[in-house]
């Protein structure tokens, strides 16, 4: 058993280890999602979180041995961002043809994701840091993260949360928005995009295609619009807080 | 393929670039994907090319976010402390969202005929 532990550690120093380690997960993650036909609950991000984590836990991994290989996919999180251009680009037409109703819902919606957030948990005694995690949390991770660093924040604490708003959303948001009587497939889908990215994106996609396109439009939108709007407001913020 | 994985990390480099000139608080990946699609815009087209190597990435975005929701094993502290503030806003800030904006867009859908 000591030896076992020895050659773990030994291989825990190679990149090589943290890299089996994300991918295997992620591939049983991934075969168990489409096991329970991809229903939200089994979302494959969460479950290779949990794996992951629970496998460094018992081996007294600590996280910055397993990120020297796992850097290597978080790496590709800023090359996909940019990939996010594509599919904006594909869903352009749309765009123009509701330009002014779609550009205010993303800006007032976005407003209201930070707002909303922040406030709620200012109101329950949320510590600072916590708050700067979490203003970022409704825009896709790679763009949430970046924010996060530069406010101030956490950047792995906001990770953590936005792939938690974004299952909170897949699961609820839908009920929601029948609940309030929203039954147009565009306000659906944008409002998912707006406070759920790519997680929300993903489940209207498998539901619906013309939801699903518009939640892509919400997510890339606002992904754009907050990482513009967060600084400035958290500029006005200092200056107004002194 | 390759050439197309370039395009993509080149445009990052330039927004990385861009934001440490300009001292600007928007991440680089952001400015990367703005110029990518001012790009698309101006050339009218999308290369078949790039539309498959994007679609490659973006299937397994899931994937990519993996190590850093790990980082959650250097929060459990912070989330034991806070768990109360944590959960409201993350569940109720983000369905009230989902709420309001879709009835701002169904309303000004209707303004807009």
């Amino acid at each position: 058993m000591d030896k076992l532990f020895d050659l773990w550690h030994h291989l825990a120093h190679s990149p090589l280890l943290g890299l089996c380690l994300t991918l295997g997960c992620f591939v049983i993650s991934d075969w168990f999602y489409k096991k329970c036909k991809l229903s939200p609950l089994a979302n494959p991000v969460l479950l290779s979180v949990v794996m992951v984590s629970l496998i460094l836990w018992l081996t007294k991994t600590n996280y910055q041995t397993y990120f020297e290989g796992a850097k290597y996919i978080h790496f590709l999180l800023g090359p996909a961002t940019v990939a996010l251009a594509v599919p904006l680009y594909k869903n352009l037409h749309y765009v123009k043809a509701s330009l002014l109703p779609i550009a205010f819902t993303i800006l007032l919606g976005g407003l209201f994701a930070i707002i909303s957030g922040v406030g709620i948990a200012a109101l329950l005694g949320a510590s600072q840091t916590t708050l700067l995690s979490l203003a970022p949390k409704s825009v896709t991770a790679p763009v949430a993260m970046g924010l996060s660093e530069v406010i101030g924040g956490t950047p792995s604490l906001t990770a953590v949360l936005v792939i938690l708003c974004g299952i909170i959303g897949a699961i609820f948001g839908g009920a929601v928005l029948s609940l309030v009587g929203v039954k147009d497939k565009k306000a659906r889908g944008i409002a998912i995009g707006i406070a759920s990215h790519g997680i929300g994106t993903a489940r209207k996609l498998t539901i619906d295609e013309k939801t699903g396109a518009f939640a892509g439009l919400g997510m890339g939108l606002n992904a754009l619009v907050t990482a513009i709007v967060l600084p400035l407001l958290m500029l006005l913020w200092r200056t107004l807080a002194g | 393929m390759v050439g197309y994985f370039f395009l993509l990390c080149f445009l990052q480099l330039i927004g990385e670039a861009i934001v440490y000139l300009f001292d600007l608080p928007i991440p680089g990946p952001v400015i990367g994907m703005a110029l990518l699609l001012i790009g698309l815009i101006i050339k009218k087209g999308l290369p078949e090319g790039l539309d498959q190597s994007t679609g490659t990435i973006l299937r397994y975005l899931s994937l990519l976010f993996v190590p850093a929701g790990v980082g959650v094993i250097q929060h459990f502290e912070l989330i034991h402390d806070e768990w109360l503030p944590i959960t409201v806003s993350v569940v109720f800030a983000t369905l009230l969202t989902i709420a309001f904006s879709g009835l701002l867009m169904k309303l000004m859908d209707r303004a807009n005929g």
